[in-house]
């Protein structure tokens, strides 16, 4: 068998795993990383990138086809149409130059990339089988960055007319009804995308509302959009197996009722990777299905750190990036451990959500007392120019200080105010610093602003 | 509006230059008439330099540490009515090319005490994550540090007056310490390394000798238990002891010049003794220590001792010593290497007091014992001489009746 040795060896090639292997790269780490698919894991191949291609397609289409149904602001249009598969093909090629990108960054950082599933021996020595045949890899410090995968239902294996969020994002051709079991953020971003695309959209979920790790005020104008865009909505409803007939049964509140629907999407949740490719073996200290972490990713076992989908929530891109950026610093021998004060998270419903730092009931639980300051886009000049005045930024401050505490936004493209929010909260901003800094006009970031501003009772435009 | 220049005072007889020691001012700053603007300090002294007028600081000369020459230009304020410098003479006498380009001398940064407490379990410290990131470098936990921002912000010049405090280092356990920290030699301090240095160039012979202490210690105790005043230590003992040996040996009461070919005898003992001081050795000077009684060397080797330590100590309480004495108290081991207080040609370490079995012919008895560790000049004092005068010591301090004889 060939054999191998480096420094740093990191299993998995998603966002944690290949920032990771760049940064420990650039600090001159001798760094592995292993992946048997292209590298940027779910993020890149059937995550956050294909799904927001996906989206922005359907919401491309669903404009056209709105001003051809109903012009408006003058415009009036004909008949849009969509090849899926056309489209399909569009966002596979983002995706391949991406993860070629990825290749192309790790390759400059010095870092090696072996294709090929992993297999840990024990914590310093992995097996990979790779296309020319198995590699042994000796490493003096190991970085588990195996991710996670969506949740399969008993009742509902995947296959056939039941799909996943992987597959969701493959189709070649429109379904024309779906139901999404799973009212969650990935089901309700893709059954709005399909929603607008034109297909006959069902979401049932279990918990009595949508998006439920949401506050209610947040989740509100999602499910408005979600009325307007004829998509049915199920709460406290929860989906058996396939009828002999195919439709998807579903037990609801007061009764049970049988949906017919070409495809079945499942998103109820994802499972991270925690015991495949001999993880299990290293009898690691779990956190329920997670492996368990301290604030320097290390896991109960010396030398072998984890990072990621696979440590447990927010499973989110970002978080897994810093971490693989804090353990390669730590891999190279600087002193780092995790104090972020937020993780901003986003929802690329329609509206969009945004949440950064501690919500208004977060906070008194916490028994902090609080203020909030909430300025709708509706009072929005902006807003009303780009016709979308749904929504608002709402600021959550201590009451005795002013500390911000965090940031929340439902509204079309606020998405791109995330940056901002997680800011403030890192540098510790007040509301007097919210206040005191000058927002650009006419743009949604004012909301900010005049949240703030409201805060302390001194809004100007509300 | 003019502007009053003040010069380096000759502040000591002989004295050709002072180092600033600290500045009391910094520019914009208003003082009053006899406020004190600087201390700059001579061989050993410390003076305040007040202020002869009232106005506004607007240059100083240097940073602490700095030399100036007696008569140099040390600071200039801006006064009502005319100065007494003429206006376009700033330029002429100006020591500084670009005097406003210069960034004023620093004021000593504050020293934010390190919180009482740490903030309450799970309370995070607020600072924005290039604070944490050199926090998390220099070993400090942020929960010990006070924020000066709004709701205890931590800032980086929070951060850096924390460190600069000697801040408590975070995690428990060892860790690798790259620091490096130069710290200037300035003040007392570099007094202390010149005359060190002085001292290193004269052959030194030591002599350490035991003295059995309990005759003295009995003494001692009886003296102070129907004391009159100031309580009787050892060194004013010692001090007796080595006034009356010197009289016996008057050359180790001197002081050896080389360069001039001579060594210089005194009558008088001025005796110096080492204090540990804050800022670090000093030795003020019991002078006349031939006229004073065993209580009044006891009462004034005490307030001499507090002076020193207080800062308060006169330029003159701080010169002219003839013979020194040094004395670690109960830190004074078993036998030093005393470096002489140049130029004077002996020096007298005293050690740890100890209760020792001593041999006494038939039988081991506890004993207070106590070692005498003697340094000389051995340029001018030969071995034999050394020797004796410390066998003279110690039969002094053995018999104490010999140190109040007549005679």
């Amino acid at each position: 068998m060939r054999e191998m040795s480096c420094r740093l060896l990191v299993i998995g090639a998603g966002p944690g795993g290949y920032v990771c292997a760049i940064r420990a790269g650039q600090l001159g780490v001798d760094t592995i990383v292993v992946d048997p698919e292209p590298p940027g894991g779910t993020c890149l191949n059937v995550g956050c990138i294909p799904s927001k291609a996906l989206i922005h397609a359907a919401d491309e289409f669903h404009r056209i086809a709105r001003l051809a149904a109903a012009p408006a602001m003058g415009i009036a249009a004909t008949g849009a149409t969509i090849d899926l598969a056309a489209t399909t093909a569009w966002k596979d090629g983002i995706v391949s130059k991406l993860t070629g990108g990825v290749a192309g960054l790790l390759r400059k950082a010095g870092a090696r990339l072996v294709a090929g599933e992993a297999r840990l021996r024990d914590g310093k020595t992995a097996v990979v089988s790779t296309p020319e045949g198995p590699v042994m890899i000796h490493a003096e410090l190991l970085v588990i960055a195996t991710g996670s995968e969506p949740v399969e239902l008993p009742s509902l294996p995947f296959g056939g007319r039941v799909i996943s969020s992987n597959d969701a994002l493959a189709l070649t051709g429109l379904p024309e009804s779906l139901a999404v079991v799973g009212g969650g953020y990935i089901g309700l971003e893709l059954g709005t995308a399909f929603a607008k695309l034109g297909s006959r959209v069902t979401v049932i979920e279990a918990a009595p509302r949508i998006l439920p790790q949401y506050d209610a005020e947040l989740t509100r104008p999602v499910m408005q959009r979600l009325a307007a865009l004829g998509v049915r909505v199920l709460t406290g409803a929860r989906a058996g197996g396939m009828s002999a007939t195919g439709a998807l049964r579903v037990a609801l509140a007061d009764g049970a009722e049988d949906i017919v629907a070409e495809k079945v999407l499942v998103t109820v949740g994802r499972r991270p990777r925690g015991a495949g490719a001999g993880i299990a073996e290293l009898r690691l200290e779990m956190d329920g299905p997670f492996l368990k972490i301290d604030d320097r990713c290390r896991t109960s076992m010396r030398g072998v750190h984890a990072i990621g989908d696979v440590t447990g929530e927010p499973m989110l891109a970002h978080r897994a990036m810093a971490q693989g950026a804090m353990v390669a610093e730590i891999a190279a021998g600087k002193p780092r451990a995790w104090d972020h004060r937020a993780i901003p998270a986003v929802c690329f419903t329609d509206p969009e959500i945004v949440s950064a730092g501690l919500s208004p009931e977060e906070a008194q639980r916490q028994g902090v007392e609080v203020v909030t300051g909430l300025f709708p886009f509706s009072a929005s000049g902006r807003a009303m120019t780009s016709g979308r005045e749904d929504g608002f930024v709402r600021v959550t401050a201590r009451k005795d200080s002013g500390e911000v505490l965090g940031i929340h936004a439902v509204g079309a493209g606020v998405s791109e105010l995330a940056a901002g929010f997680a800011l403030a909260l890192e540098m510790g901003a007040g509301l007097e610093d919210v206040a005191g800094t000058i927002h650009a006009h006419p743009t949604r970031g004012e909301a900010l602003h005049e949240a703030g501003l409201r805060a302390m009772g001194r809004a100007l435009h509300i | 509006m003019g502007v009053h220049s003040i010069r380096m005072p000759d502040i000591g007889e002989g004295i050709a230059e002072a180092e600033i020691a600290e500045w009391l001012v910094s520019p914009g700053q208003m003082v009053r008439e006899d406020e004190p603007l600087a201390a700059v300090m001579t061989d050993k002294a410390t003076v305040e330099i007040p202020s002869p007028v009232a106005g506004k600081v607007l240059w100083l000369a240097g940073e602490p540490g700095d030399i100036l020459a007696v008569g140099a230009e040390l600071i200039r304020l801006e006064v009502e009515g005319d100065g007494n410098l003429a206006p376009g003479a700033a330029e002429e006498t100006e020591p500084e090319p670009q005097p406003q380009a210069r960034p004023p001398a620093a004021p000593p940064p504050p020293r934010p005490a390190p919180a009482a407490a740490l903030r309450p379990e799970g309370e995070r410290p607020v600072a924005p994550p290039s604070v944490r990131r050199r926090a998390r470098e220099a070993g400090v936990d942020l929960r010990q540090v006070r924020g000066s921002g709004p709701f205890g912000r931590i800032t980086q010049d929070d951060l850096s007056a924390f460190i600069a405090s000697g801040g408590v280092a975070a995690a428990p356990g060892p860790r690798p310490d790259t620091s490096v920290e130069e710290i200037r030699v300035i003040g007392l301090r570099r007094k202390i390394s010149e005359n060190m240095a002085r001292a290193a160039t004269i052959p030194h012979i030591t002599i350490v000798e035991e003295v059995d202490a309990s005759a003295v210690e009995d003494l001692r105790a009886r003296m102070n238990a129907d004391s009159r005043g100031e309580k009787l230590t050892p060194l004013a003992f010692i001090a007796r002891a080595l006034v009356r040996a010197l009289r016996e040996q008057p050359m180790l009461n001197a002081h050896h010049l080389p360069d001039d070919g001579l060594v210089r005898r005194f009558g008088a003992v001025h005796l110096g003794i080492a204090t540990q001081t804050p800022g670090g050795l000093m030795v003020p000077v019991l002078r006349h220590a031939e006229a004073l009684t065993l209580r009044e060397t006891a009462a004034e080797i005490a307030r001499l001792a507090q002076a020193a330590r207080d800062g308060g100590a006169r330029r003159e309480e701080l010169t002219g010593s003839t013979v020194t004495i040094t004395s670690l108290g109960p830190l004074g081991a078993i036998a030093t290497t005393p470096i002489l207080n140049a130029p004077e040609v002996a020096i007298v370490g005293v050690n740890r007091m100890a209760v020792r079995p001593h041999w006494n012919g038939s039988a081991f008895e506890p004993r207070r014992m106590m070692n005498l560790s003697c340094s000389f000049d051995h340029r001018v004092i030969d071995g034999w001489d050394a020797a004796v005068f410390v066998q003279r010591l110690r039969q002094l301090l053995e018999t104490p009746a010999l140190i109040f004889m007549e005679g």
